[in-house]
C-alpha cells in the first residue's frame, strides 16, 4: 500500500490557492497572441476540469479507472445529440447530460468498486472499451466514426460562438475570448468544489480508505457508499467537461471515448500528482503542449510520452507537484 | 503558501510554452502550404505517402525555381489519426503559422472537424479524404481530390451489374472508412439494380474473419462479394476468402489499390477486382492514353527517391499539391479569394487520379468513371476495359 | 450447417490458440511478481518484427527468428532491471502504468526504427490448411496449438521439477521469505520477465503467418491475450491456454451466429462476467486476501 504522506491532505484555508489560481487564469490571456493560443489554453482549462474530477477518484481513493474517457465522451454525445435531435437548450442539455452520464456511473459503480487493484483497472477497462465501440457502431445515432458535428453554445438564447464576435460593456470581444472565459471559469469553478469535496466529511473517508480499506470499514466508514460517490463525482465532472468541449469544437468523435484518451487522462492525474488538485492542471498543461513542441518530430512523441509515464511512476510517484513541492518544504525547513 | 506555488509553477510552465511557441517572423517571401496529415496512428496507410508526397514535390518546385518567384514552405503537423488533435494544428496553421493554402486531412473525421475552422478563416482548403459529405453540399472554401465513396461504390457496383452479380454480400471494417463504404453501398445498391443479401462487419485490428466469411458464403442466392476496407484487414479477408475456397467473384474497394495489399495477400488476391486509378498499371498503358505521362512521371519519382512502392493516397497529396500550385499561378498572387476563384475554374487538369473538371457546383471534378476497374493476375495488377 | 459450426469452431480454435500463447507470457510474470504487464504484447511485435527486420537485413529465416526471440529476451530483462525494480514497493497502480509506459515507449521505438508498414511472414508448413468435415482449418493453427501445449508442459516441469522454477515460485508467494532462504529475488524476478519476453517472441513468430506483424501488433493481441489470462485464472498456465481457446470460441460464434457488428464487445463483456462472478477466472486459486 503505498503510504500516505498527511501532508498532501492540506486542509488549512483553501483561499491562498484559489487566489493564485485565479490570478494565473487572469493574467494568462496576456500571452496569448493569437486565436491558437487561446485555444490552446481552453483546451488546457477543459482536460484540467476532467483530470480534477478524476484526482478524486484515483489521487485520494486510491481506484484505478482505466476507462474513465468514456465519461468524457458520454458527455460529450449526449449534448451533441439532445441539442441536434431534441432541440433542447445546450445549458439544459449539459445538465440533462451529466445526470445521465452519473446514472450510468452509479449504475456501472456499484458492481465493479467491490473490486480491488488490477481488477477493478481490468472493468474500467472493460467498460471503457465497450463504451466505445457502442458510439463507434451505433452509426445511425452517433455518426460512427466520422463523428458528429455539434451545435454551438448558447445561453438563455444568446449564442455564443467561437465564431462570432461580442460586445460586453462596449468592449469588443471574439468568441473564442468568451470561450476562454467559460472554461477557465468552469475550470474555477471545479476546483474550487473539488477542495470543498476534499475538505468534508466525503474527503475525510476517502483519505481513510485509501490508507487502509479494512480499516476503514473496521473503524465504521461505509466505504462502499463514498467509493460510488467519489466515482460518480469524477464521472459528471468529466460529463460536463465533455459537453463544454462539444459546443467548442463542434465536432465530436469516437476517439473521445478511446482507450488510448483515458491513458492520457491517467497520465496527466499521475504526472501532475496524485491528490494534488493543482497538480493536475499543471499536468493537463504539460501533457496538451508536448505534442506542440514535438511538431516536426512526431514521431518521437509516443517514445518521450512512454518515457515520461514510466520516470514519473519510477521517480516521482507522487508526481510532479507534490514531489517538487516537498524537495521546497524540506529545503525552508 | 505551498498551493499558491504550485499554482505560480503552473502559469510559469504555460507562459514559456506560449512564449517559445510564438510565430516567427513571417519572411513575407516564402509561400506558405500547411497540412495536417494522419502520419502516424490508425490512418497512417494513408497519411504517410501523403506527406512523402508533399515533400517530394515541394522540394522539386523550389529546385525549379519556386511559385511565383518565391520559394515554398510545407507546415505540416501529424494528428495521429485523431479528428480532435487534427482540429488543433488546423487551427495553428490558419491563426499562428497563417498559412496560404491547406492541402491536407487524410480522414473524413480529421476533415471535418476542422472545415468549420477553415470556413470562418476564409483559405483555400483541399482535403484528401474521401466521404462525399466534405464536397456534396458544396462548402466555399473547402475542395477535395479523391472520388467519393459512394462513386467507388457506384463503380463497383456498375461492374458488378455488367457481369450478371446482382445479389451481393457485403464486409466492411468498423473504421471510418469502411464503415462510409458501407453506408453508402447499401444505399445506392437498390437504385443500381443490386441486393445486398448479406453484410458482415469486422474490426479493422482483427486477425480472423473466416467466421464472417462463413455466414456471407451461406447466404442463400449469393453471387459476389465485396470488402470495403483499407490497410491489413482486407489483406486477412482475402487470404481467409482464399483459404476457405470460396470462388465466387470478390471486389476490394479502392482503399486497397496499393502494391504493399498485393504483398501482404500473396496469391490469395487472383482474381480480385477493384476500382482505382490506372496508377498501378501506369507502365501497362498504351502511351496514349492521356494519363501516361503524369502517371509514370509520379509513379518513377517516387518510388525512386522513397524506395517503397507507390500508393494512391499519396497520389492524393499529388494531385492537392498540383491543384493548389495551378491555382496560385493562375491567380498570379496568393490572395485567398482569388486562389479560391482559380480553383473552381480548373477545368481539365490531368492528374494521376484523374481529369479533374472543377467548378462552382463541384468541389471534387471528378466522376465514377474516372475509376478504373483494375483485376489481379499473377499477382500483379492487370487493368480491365 | 455443420460444416458451418465447424467453420465457426476451427476459426475460435486458430484465434483462440493465439490468444492462448500471449495469456501464457502474461501468466508467467504473474506468477513471478503479481505485476500485470501491459507490455507482453509489444514482446510479440519485438518477435514478429524484429524476425522480418533481421531477415531484410539479409539473414536466412532460420537465424532471424532465434535473434529476434533474443532481441526481445534482452527487452524484457531490462524492462525489470530498469523499469519495475527500481519502482521498487510501488501499488498495483503505479506498476500498472509502469507498464502501460513501457508498452507505449516500446512501440513508439518500433515505430520508428522500424517503421509502420505491415509485413508477412511464411507459415510453418507447406499446405496451409487442410479439409475437416467441410470446414478449413489452418496448419498453422495447429502448430500455435501444439507449441502452446509444449510449452504449458514445460512450464509446468520448470515450476515443479527445477531449482530455479521453485525459487521463482517462492519468490511470488513471499518475495521477503524467499530472500531469507537464500534466494536472489531480484534476479529471480528478471528472469522470469526474460522467460516471458522469450515467451511472448515465439508467440510473435508463430501467429505472425496469421495475423501480419506490424509495430502496432502487440496492442489488440496484448489486451486480449491478457483479458484470456484473466478469463482462465491468473497465476494458472492452463487456465491461460483455456481462457484463450474461450475466447477465441466465443468471438468466432458471436461472429458467426448472432452479429459481427458486436463481436468486438465480446472479449470485454467477458472480462466483466468473469470478474463479477469468478474474480480469480476460471482455474485461478480462490486466493484469501491478507489483511
Amino acid at each position: 500500500m503505498a503510504t500516505v504522506n498527511a501532508r498532501t491532505f492540506d486542509t488549512q484555508s483553501k483561499a491562498p490557492g484559489l487566489i493564485g489560481l485565479f490570478v494565473v487564469l487572469a493574467l494568462a490571456p496576456l500571452l496569448a497572441a493569437n486565436a491558437f493560443h487561446y485555444d490552446l489554453m481552453i483546451k488546457i482549462c477543459l482536460t484540467a476540469m476532467v483530470a480534477v474530477g478524476l484526482n478524486l477518484l484515483v489521487g485520494y481513493a486510491g481506484q484505478v479507472s482505466l476507462g474513465h474517457a468514456a465519461f468524457y465522451a458520454g458527455g460529450a454525445y449526449a449534448s451533441a445529440l439532445l441539442t441536434q435531435n431534441y432541440q433542447l437548450a445546450p445549458l439544459p442539455a449539459m445538465l440533462l447530460a451529466a445526470v445521465g452520464v452519473g446514472a450510468m456511473a452509479w449504475l456501472v459503480g456499484r458492481p465493479i468498486l467491490h473490486l480491488k487493484g488490477h481488477y477493478l483497472s481490468m472493468a474500467t477497462l472493460g467498460l471503457g472499451v465497450i463504451a466505445a465501440i457502442v458510439i463507434n457502431n451505433e452509426d445511425q445515432i452517433t455518426g460512427g466514426p466520422d463523428g458528429l458535428a455539434v451545435a454551438p453554445l448558447s445561453v438563455f438564447g444568446h449564442e455564443l460562438s467561437v465564431f462570432g464576435s461580442y460586445e460586453w460593456f462596449g468592449v469588443a470581444i471574439t468568441g473564442t475570448q468568451l470561450w476562454y472565459l467559460i472554461a477557465a471559469g468552469g475550470l474555477f469553478l471545479a476546483v474550487w468544489l473539488a477542495l470543498n469535496l476534499i475538505d468534508s466529511p466525503l474527503g475525510r473517508a476517502l483519505r481513510a480508505l485509501h490508507g487502509s480499506e479494512i480499516a476503514a470499514q473496521v473503524a465504521g466508514v461505509d466505504t462502499a457508499k463514498y467509493k460510488l460517490r467519489v466515482f460518480v463525482i469524477s464521472a459528471v465532472y468529466a460529463s460536463v467537461a465533455g459537453s463544454l468541449y462539444a459546443h467548442y469544437s463542434g465536432f465530436i468523435t469516437p476517439d473521445a471515448a478511446s482507450f488510448g484518451h483515458s491513458i492520457e487522462l491517467i497520465t496527466i492525474v499521475v504526472l501532475g500528482g496524485m491528490a494534488s488538485t493543482y497538480g493536475v492542471i499543471l499536468g493537463a498543461a504539460i501533457l496538451m503542449l508536448i505534442p506542440q513542441f514535438l511538431t516536426g518530430f512526431q514521431e518521437l512523441e509516443m517514445v518521450l510520452f512512454g518515457a515520461i509515464l514510466m520516470a514519473v511512476m519510477i521517480f516521482m510517484p507522487r508526481g510532479l507537484v507534490p514531489t517538487i513541492a516537498r524537495r521546497f518544504q524540506k529545503e525552508a525547513a | 503558501m505551498k498551493t499558491m506555488l504550485k499554482q505560480l509553477a503552473a502559469g510559469a510552465v504555460t507562459a514559456l510554452s506560449l512564449g517559445l511557441m510564438a510565430a516567427p517572423a513571417l519572411a513575407a517571401d516564402t509561400i506558405r502550404i500547411g497540412s495536417f496529415l494522419s502520419v502516424t496512428g490508425p490512418a497512417s496507410f494513408l497519411g504517410d505517402p501523403e506527406l512523402k508526397t508533399l515533400e517530394l514535390y515541394i522540394d522539386k518546385l523550389n529546385e525549379d525555381g519556386g511559385l511565383l518567384g518565391k520559394q515554398v514552405e510545407l507546415v505540416h503537423y501529424d494528428d495521429g489519426g485523431d479528428a480532435a488533435k487534427a482540429r488543433t494544428f488546423a487551427n495553428r496553421l490558419l491563426r499562428q503559422d497563417r498559412v496560404d493554402i491547406i492541402v491536407g486531412g487524410s480522414t473524413t473525421g480529421a476533415t471535418m472537424a476542422a472545415v468549420p475552422l477553415i470556413q470562418q478563416a476564409g483559405v483555400p482548403f483541399i482535403s484528401l479524404a474521401g466521404a462525399e459529405t466534405i464536397t456534396t453540399p458544396v462548402k466555399k472554401w473547402v475542395f477535395k481530390t479523391p472520388q467519393s465513396d459512394r462513386q467507388a461504390a457506384r463503380r463497383i457496383l456498375m461492374d458488378m451489374k455488367e457481369r450478371g452479380l446482382t445479389k451481393i454480400g457485403l464486409i466492411s471494417g468498423t473504421g471510418g472508412f469502411g464503415a462510409s463504404g458501407r453506408n453508402v453501398t447499401k444505399e445506392i445498391a437498390g437504385d443500381m439494380g443490386v441486393e445486398i443479401v448479406a453484410d458482415e462487419t469486422y474490426n479493422p485490428k482483427d486477425t480472423d474473419m473466416t467466421a464472417q466469411l462463413t455466414r456471407i458464403r451461406g447466404t442463400e442466392g449469393i453471387q459476389a462479394i465485396l470488402n470495403f476496407d483499407f490497410g491489413q484487414g482486407p489483406a486477412i479477408v482475402t487470404r481467409n476468402y482464399d483459404q476457405l475456397g470460396i470462388d465466387l467473384p470478390f471486389y476490394q474497394s479502392h482503399g486497397v489499390a496499393s502494391d504493399s495489399f498485393l504483398e501482404l495477400a500473396g496469391d490469395a488476391a487472383n482474381g480480385l477486382r477493384l476500382p482505382g486509378s490506372a496508377l498501378l498499371v501506369a507502365d501497362k498503358l498504351p502511351k496514349s492514353d492521356p494519363q501516361y505521362e503524369v502517371l509514370n512521371r509520379y509513379k518513377n519519382d517516387y518510388e525512386s527517391h522513397y524506395n517503397e512502392p507507390v500508393s494512391t493516397f499519396g497520389a492524393y497529396a499529388y494531385d492537392g499539391l498540383q491543384l493548389a500550385v495551378r491555382a496560385i499561378k493562375k491567380a498570379g498572387s496568393t490572395d485567398k479569394a482569388k486562389v479560391r476563384d482559380a480553383l473552381e475554374s480548373i477545368d481539365g487538369y490531368v492528374g494521376v487520379t484523374g481529369t479533374y473538371h472543377l467548378s462552382a457546383d463541384d468541389h471534387m471534378g471528378l466522376d465514377a468513371e474516372s475509376f478504373r476497374i483494375l483485376e489481379v493476375k499473377n499477382g500483379d495488377w492487370t487493368l480491365t476495359q | 450447417m455443420f460444416s458451418e459450426f465447424f467453420q465457426f469452431s476451427f476459426s475460435g480454435i486458430t484465434l483462440g490458440a493465439i490468444y492462448a500463447l500471449v495469456a501464457l507470457g502474461f501468466t508467467l510474470i504473474y506468477n513471478a511478481s503479481h505485476v500485470i504487464n501491459f507490455a507482453q504484447g509489444e514482446f510479440l511485435m519485438i518477435g514478429g518484427m524484429g524476425t522480418v527486420v533481421l531477415m531484410d537485413a539479409g539473414a536466412p529465416i532460420y537465424l532471424a527468428i532465434p535473434g529476434a526471440i533474443v532481441m526481445a529476451g534482452i527487452a524484457g530483462v531490462l524492462l525489470h532491471k530498469l523499469a519495475i525494480a527500481p519502482a521498487k514497493n510501488a501499488d498495483v497502480v503505479t506498476l500498472i502504468i509502469i507498464t502501460i509506459g513501457a508498452s507505449i515507449f516500446l512501440r513508439g521505438l518500433a515505430q520508428i526504427f522500424w517503421g509502420k508498414d505491415y509485413h508477412v511472414l511464411p507459415a510453418f508448413s507447406d499446405t496451409e490448411s487442410l479439409s475437416v468435415g467441410g470446414a478449413v482449418l489452418l496448419t498453422q493453427s495447429l502448430w500455435i496449438l501444439g507449441i502452446a501445449a509444449l510449452l504449458v508442459t514445460a512450464l509446468g516441469l520448470f515450476f515443479t521439477r527445477t531449482a530455479l522454477g521453485k525459487a521463482l515460485l517462492a519468490t511470488s508467494m513471499n518475495k521477503d521469505a524467499a530472500s531469507l532462504v537464500g534466494i536472489k529475488t531480484g534476479a529471480i524476478l528478471t528472469l522470469a520477465f526474460g522467460i516471458a519476453a522469450l515467451l511472448g517472441a515465439v508467440a510473435g513468430v508463430i501467429v505472425a503467418p496469421i495475423t501480419f506483424t506490424a509495430y502496432d501488433i502487440g496492442i489488440m493481441l496484448g489486451l486480449k491475450g491478457f483479458i484470456a489470462a484473466a478469463i482462465g485464472g491468473l497465476g494458472s498456465s492452463t487456465g491461460a491456454i483455456l481462457g484463450g481457446l474461450l475466447l477465441g470460441l466465443a468471438e468466432a460464434y458471436t461472429a458467426g451466429y448472432i452479429s459481427s457488428d458486436y463481436k468486438d464487445a465480446v472479449p470485454f463483456v467477458l472480462i466483466l462476467a468473469i470478474l463479477f462472478f469468478l474474480p480469480n477466472g476460471l482455474l485461478g486459486s480462490r486466493a484469501v486476501e491478507r489483511v
